[in-house]
């Protein structure tokens, strides 16, 4: 869960309660090690690479990404955040945060981008997202790494990287944080 | 709470810094190869400008347009107003075609205020200036340069503390010191009043801060000097006596700016007047001259108004 819908006033937002830990720090760690490998194998290293996170739930994890991949390759990937706050289709019904910042210093044009987000859900956060990302430049290509696919796609999307599928149900909140990933609801 | 932006000196402070944080974000829009987000998509703005204006029209035309909202203009001199219309009739029928927000500019004082009551909670306005009253995006821009300046970026927590501000020229006739006042004042900033004694606000008690004539006295203490276009459409009023004598005591002549640190900041809000609030040689040669990052930033601040007002589903306090 992002810090945005942390923020939300009911019946959007609320309080979250936790009922159950999906992963634990060291698994979360593990998968994004994981991820990290396939980065590397799908695109036979990492040039070219982008990492750009999603604000704000992806912050945190590109920057563990980026992290690995060093470890891995030795290759510090260029990485950037985007707020897909203008591009939404339900403007109005989400705060914007002006902290959350678009920085994304260099052209992608020609680069290979890897979209980073803490939690898939319907999709529509990537589909503003891939809107975006166009304001900056012709990628090669776009490839999504999540922690968490919880499914409920509301829109033909899919992640090529992910830590762990978790069947969901509609009304429960996910939330992915350094310490692990915690399932749970919003109580007003 | 309203959806309209009317006077700063009704905003309260963290509301105005809100809107200053929220600018840091359209800079970076506007810094972008495309810089053009579909935020306002489908949201129509009306510019409505009783008075002639340039750089504030053609500012919110662009801010509009950075949006994707629908821009159209309401030519007050061939409409309908010309014919006899009332102003609440034109008003209502601007409504019935489906606007989202009306972008006022008129010479009577409180005009845009009426208007907001008016329309209710169904459209916004905004105050691109009225009368001597307020120039409320002028202010927000003015103010969002000067932290840009001094901070890099407005951030969370806007501020103008320690910076002292002289405020300088015509302040009796001008909206625009007004709204700076206001702005700079809610960020904490030290601010000074410079005038000729008859310029001077006749109204002090709502300027609780150091008024002077004498500009050369308080000079060397200024971070910043905020000059006040002469309009010179008001010489017939006599204000000034003479264009000689103003630039001698008020304008920032070779020989006064020689005598100022490199540190200190000019702004003024344009149109200048080469030779008389600043010398031309001053204007394009000295450093920390920030007119054209005013009109820059004057794009910004208006997305964030705009942004604030049809898109984000919050009011402003």
């Amino acid at each position: 869960m992002a810090d945005r819908e942390r923020r939300m006033t009911p019946p959007y937002g609320g309080v979250f309660v936790a009922r159950t830990t999906v992963l634990d720090a060291a698994q979360v760690h593990r998968a994004l090690t994981r991820i990290s490998h396939e980065i590397i194998e799908r695109n036979q290293g990492l040039e070219d690479v982008v990492l750009v996170a999603l604000q704000t739930g992806g912050v945190e994890i590109a920057r563990l990404l980026s992290r690995l991949l060093f470890e891995i390759d030795g290759v510090d990937v260029p990485t950037g955040t985007l707020d897909v706050a203008l591009y939404r289709d339900d403007i109005g019904l989400r705060p914007v945060m002006p902290e959350a910042e678009t920085d994304i210093q260099i052209d992608l044009g020609g680069k290979v981008v890897v979209l980073v987000d803490d939690v898939l859900f319907t999709g529509r956060t990537i589909r503003a997202a891939l809107d975006a990302l166009t304001d900056f430049g012709r990628p090669r290509s776009v490839q999504l790494a999540v922690v968490i696919d919880r499914g409920h796609r509301e829109l033909p999307i899919r992640p090529d990287f992910v830590g762990k599928n978790l069947p969901t149900r509609r009304d429960e909140v996910v939330d992915v944080n350094p310490e692990g990933v915690l399932l749970g609801e919003m109580r007003k | 709470m309203t959806n309209h932006l009317i006077n700063l000196t009704d905003m309260d402070p963290d509301a105005i810094r809100e809107l200053l944080h929220l600018t840091d974000r359209f800079v970076e829009v506007n810094g972008r190869p495309i810089p053009k987000v579909p935020a306002l998509r489908g949201r129509t703005v009306a510019m409505i400008f009783f008075e002639d204006s340039t750089r504030t029209r053609m500012s919110f035309d662009l801010a509009a347009k950075r949006l994707s909202a629908d821009v159209v203009d309401f030519p007050t001199h061939t409409s309908s107003l010309s014919k006899g219309e009332s102003l609440q009739d034109t008003v209502d029928t601007i409504r019935a075609l489906g606007v989202d927000a009306l972008v006022i500019r008129h010479n009577s004082d409180g005009l845009p205020g009426q208007i907001a009551e008016a329309v209710g909670e169904t459209i916004s306005v905004i105050n691109a200036g009225d009368g001597l009253k307020a120039h409320p995006t002028q202010g927000l821009l003015d103010a969002y340069t000067l932290c840009q300046h001094f901070h890099g970026s407005a951030g969370a927590k806007a501020s103008l503390e320690g910076i002292h501000v002289g405020i300088v020229g015509d302040i009796k006739h001008s909206r625009v010191a007004r709204s700076d006042f206001a702005a700079y004042r809610s960020l904490g900033a030290q601010i000074t009043l410079v005038a000729p004694p008859n310029l001077q606000p006749t109204d002090p008690e709502n300027w609780p801060v150091e008024i002077t004539d004498d500009l050369d006295s308080v000079l060397p203490s200024l971070d910043v000097v905020g000059l006040l276009r002469i309009q010179k459409e008001r010489m017939g009023e006599a204000v000034i006596s003479s264009v000689d004598d103003y630039v001698d005591r008020y304008g920032i002549t070779e020989s006064r700016a020689s005598g100022m640190r490199d540190e200190v900041v000019i702004v003024h809000p344009g149109p200048v007047n080469r030779g008389i609030e600043i010398a031309a040689e001053v204007l394009d040669k000295r450093v920390n001259v920030l007119v054209n990052q005013q009109v820059t930033n004057g794009v910004a601040v208006r997305m964030a108004v705009l942004f604030r007002l049809l898109g984000s589903g919050v009011e402003i306090d």
